[in-house]
């Protein structure tokens, strides 16, 4: 029964009429677009579609991996709450090797910090119900897709009365990351690939404003590699008619508004705030904070740490990648100084970095 | 990290569903979705329930699918 979502999702019959489709529908220049999300550039990276389409589709890869666009003085912030007030830090694991400004969790937790790696922001909460002498602080980084997760575990402590759990918020909103994008002349997007379960949340409508703004096709588009390929075609035919409007290729999940619910939810807890992106700057309504009526669940006001931005200057070029500027290739420390055993910079350490997918599938 | 996995709904009690996550049988919240019943299919994530599958889409998405395969063979 899975089977049916899964292998019929990947027959290649129909992956090489759409690679015929994609490759008639191409100009004689390569078409720019962006794969905004980065579950998108794994699946790309894995399905070896970059190759499949080389001359006909540049595949750009976006800022849609949460890890990769959290500052370093996040991480700073959150080994201090660990080391300083003996607080115990519950985290998504792809965080843990993510560099700060002099360490990682991963080296603090060999170093004594305690780490624990949960699944649910769920499980951060039950941590802390079982421990209710110690705080726990989780560390909740992530897009719309997990936003909600982290305001339900925010909600159900709440109204558990887990007073020992408090969470560090590092959420990110995409759709204004993309008008950022959109309007830079020098990464010339000709259409977005617009991401799966972030949209799912927010909805394909969420990205009208783009389209009709700054005239770019998107197109929401599924993580299997036919849905990715079938998405592809829809832009090309977007460019070809000169149109540029919302196409939803993820229906069986994305509904157009999205998910109500989860949208009340994130109202709920959060307010819209203006935030740092690693690589990239400050985004002006970007961010999301925790709302003052939980306050008493905001990790930062709690123990009066506050999360600074500073923009890195290093020759580590993950901004550039991160805005599809350049290709991990063309960075110095490509390969040499930055692998995924030792990263220097945060494309390459979480497992959907985009320089981390080109390492692993290669030069594509 | 925004990945999600379909997973088909085993049981339903009080705000929490069990399903099966590659082969491992897992609570998951479904505070999130309206509506679940045992037997439907969900999108996981950081284990809350964040969206239904609609069959019928998937199986409108499917066929299409076959058509431009079956168009391409014909040519």
């Amino acid at each position: 029964m899975l089977l049916k979502y899964i292998d019929d999702f990947r027959d290649p019959a129909a992956a090489k009429a759409l690679v015929d489709r994609i490759r008639r529908a191409a100009g004689d220049a390569p078409v720019r677009l962006m794969e905004v999300c980065g579950t998108h550039t794994v699946a790309i990276a894995r399905g070896g579609i970059r190759p499949l389409l080389s001359g006909a589709v540049t595949m750009l890869s976006g800022p849609g991996c949460p890890v990769c666009v959290t500052p370093d003085g996040y991480i700073d912030a959150a080994i201090a709450l660990g080391k300083d007030r003996g607080i115990l830090l519950a985290s998504f694991g792809d965080m843990l090797r993510v560099p700060g400004k002099s360490s990682s969790l991963e080296r603090e937790k060999g170093a004594g910090l305690e780490v624990r790696v949960v699944y649910s922001p769920l499980d951060a909460v039950t941590l802390a119900a079982a421990a209710p002498d110690r705080e726990v602080v989780f560390l909740g980084v992530g897009f719309e897709t997990t936003a909600p997760a982290i305001g339900g575990a925010i909600r159900t402590a709440a109204g558990r009365g887990v007073k020992n759990f408090s969470v560090l918020a590092s959420l990110r909103t995409i759709p204004e990351a993309m008008g950022v994008l959109a309007a830079d002349p020098e990464v010339r997007i000709e259409g977005f690939l617009c991401p799966a379960h972030v949209s799912v949340v927010i909805g394909a409508d969420a990205y009208r404003p783009v389209a009709e703004r700054y005239g770019i096709p998107c197109v929401v588009a599924g993580f299997e590699p036919l849905d990715i390929l079938l998405g592809i075609s829809m832009l090309l035919r977007q460019k070809k008619e000169g149109v540029a409007r919302v196409e939803n290729e993820y229906s069986r999940v994305a509904r157009p508004s999205g998910n109500r619910k989860a949208q009340d939810l994130i109202r709920d807890v959060f307010v819209p705030c203006d935030t740092g992106w690693r690589g990239i700057g400050v985004i002006p309504s970007s961010g999301l904070r925790i709302a003052d009526r939980y306050a008493a669940f905001d990790a930062e006001k709690k123990f009066g740490y506050s999360v600074v931005y500073a923009p890195e200057g290093s020759a580590c070029r993950c901004g550039d990648v991160l805005k599809g500027k350049i290709l991990p290739v063309d960075c110095p420390l490509f390969g040499k100084a930055c692998v995924p055993e030792e990263p220097y910079g945060p494309c390459m350490v979480s497992g959907e970095g985009t320089c981390a997918a080109y390492y692993k599938y290669g030069g594509l | 990290m925004c990945l999600g996995v379909p997973a088909k709904i085993l049981e339903i009690n009080d705000g929490a569903a069990v399903v099966e996550l590659g082969g491992v049988r897992r609570e998951i919240s479904v505070m999130l979705v309206d509506d679940v019943s045992v037997g439907g299919w969900v999108i996981v994530h950081a284990g809350f329930a964040i969206e239904k599958l609609s069959e019928e889409e998937a199986q409108q998405t499917l066929s299409l699918f076959r058509e431009i395969a079956d168009a391409t063979e014909i040519h």
